[in-house]
This record gives structure tokens, sequence and C-alpha cells, in this order.
């Protein structure tokens, strides 16, 4: 019997944020991003027949957004002269010799190693609140990731504010704990 | 009981080193809050603790969908998803 089963009732609460997070780290869009991780769930309602069950539904998943990604990527750069790198070296003779300047490595700029690290912190936090009950989790991004304000989650959840720190507070705990568990 | 004006209990200075952690703890929290780090270990845990996962957020840069954009996303995937069923 296949180790992991498909349910797609299920995959937009429980896989959405993650892919989104997934996504906009590499096409830095947000109206992109929301495309490709839509056409991600679709495609993989139209291939649910191909899915083995040998890795997990989120693997499963993001395999296929990796390569709307590539298809996206492809698409920009299709046109020859886009993929072209272009360089404009000053010609003003008053700022000679700043080019040097201009063109030498930033040591805060971030580095590959600086985002893989990245990558693999989002994906512990993401990991960490799947575990976390649907609630907290929802309160907990929506305060802490979108950075909305009390009064408007108040709203919108139809909550009142001591009842968002409490649940705030569960969620900190929970994930501090998840976090020092799989990440500290 | 009669409820301090300086010193709080653990529990408040909790809820306050949440506050703080989104800059919503007025002057006066953080006093008191600064207070009972003095000399509460428990608290100083749960601060240092809280004060950790807020900076591991920050440097990770993770983002997420705003409700209405993961109802689009919904609305679309359910359409589809009734035809399949």
């Amino acid at each position: 019997m296949a180790k992991h089963q498909l349910n797609p009732n299920n995959w937009i609460d429980l896989y959405s944020d993650y892919l989104f997070n997934y996504t906009i780290s590499r096409v830095n869009d947000r109206a992109m991003a929301q495309d490709l991780v839509s056409e991600t769930f679709l495609a993989g309602l139209k291939s649910m027949s191909n899915f083995k069950g040998e890795a997990s539904e989120r693997t499963w998943l993001v395999s296929i957004l990796k390569r709307k990604i590539i298809d996206y990527y492809r698409k920009i750069n299709s046109n020859k002269g886009k993929a072209e790198v272009r360089m404009t070296y000053n010609n003003d003779s008053e700022t000679e010799g700043d080019w040097l300047e201009e063109r030498v490595a930033d040591p805060f700029d971030k580095t590959a190693e600086d985002k893989i690290e990245n990558t693999e912190l989002g994906n512990a936090i993401y990991d960490c609140l799947a575990k976390l009950p649907e609630k907290q989790a929802e309160v907990f991004k929506m305060k802490t990731i979108l950075g909305y304000d009390t009064e408007t989650i108040c709203n919108e959840l139809d909550i009142t504010a001591s009842n968002l720190w409490v649940i705030i507070h569960r969620a900190r705990t929970a994930l501090a704990d998840c976090m020092e568990e799989n990440w500290f | 009981m009669k409820k301090s004006f300086l010193f709080i209990s653990c529990e408040e200075a909790k809820h306050i080193c949440d506050k703080t952690q989104y800059g919503e703890a007025t002057g006066w929290e953080r006093i008191k809050l600064a207070l009972r780090l003095s000399w509460c270990r428990v608290t100083r845990a749960y601060s240092n603790k809280n004060n950790k996962l807020t900076d591991v957020i920050e440097h990770s840069d993770i983002d997420c969908l705003k409700n209405d954009e993961r109802s689009k996303i919904k609305q679309k995937f359910e359409e589809e998803l009734a035809k399949h069923q």
C-alpha cells in the first residue's frame, strides 16, 4: 500500500502558505507567486493519478511548483535579448576611477549561502507552524508575518484583543519550543 | 489581592513581553517588565526565548498569503475540484 495519500480538500489550508513562501523567495513578484501557486494546485488536481504515494503530499506539490517556476523563467527569458547582460560604464571624467568601487563586492550583500539558510529557516518555521492549531497559526501569521495591527485582526476574526494576546502567547510558546528542538 | 502599580505577576510579565515583540507595550509596561526581569529567572528565560523567536522570524524573511489572496486561490481551486468529484 502507498505510504502517502492525496486529499485535495485540505490542500489550500495546509500548503498554500508554504508554497507561496517557497515561490515568493524565487520569483519576487507577489501576483506572479499567487498565480504559480494556484496553477500548482490545479496541475496537482489534474495529475493526481500519477501520484505514487512515495513522497508526502507537500513534497509532491513542491515538485510540481518547481516545474512551474522553471517554466515561468523560461517564458520570461524566451526573447534572446532579454537574457543579455548590459553594463554601462560611466563616461563622466569627474567620476573617473569610481567604477572600481562601484563594482567591488558588497560584504553586506546577501550571498547564496545566506539565501539557502533563509530558505531552510523558513521551512523550519513552516514545519513548526503546521503543528499549531489552525486558529493559533492563522492569528500568528496575521500578526507576525503579515504585520497586521491588533484591531484589524480582531475585526477580521471577530475576537477580543485579550483573546488575541492569549492566542499569540500560546502560539509563540509552542513555536519557540518547536524551533528550539529543530533549529536553535 | 490588590494589584501593585509597579510589581507585576509572571503571567502579566509574559503578556507584556509578547506585546513588546510587536512594539505594542507602553513605556510604563516596559519599565514594569524590566523590573521583573531584573529578579525573576522564569520571566527572563521566557523573554530570551521570545526575543530569539522574533529574531529568527525577522531573519528568515518568510511571507504568507493574505486572507483575500488565499480565498481567491481557494475559490478557483474549489470550482475545479467540484468538476473532478
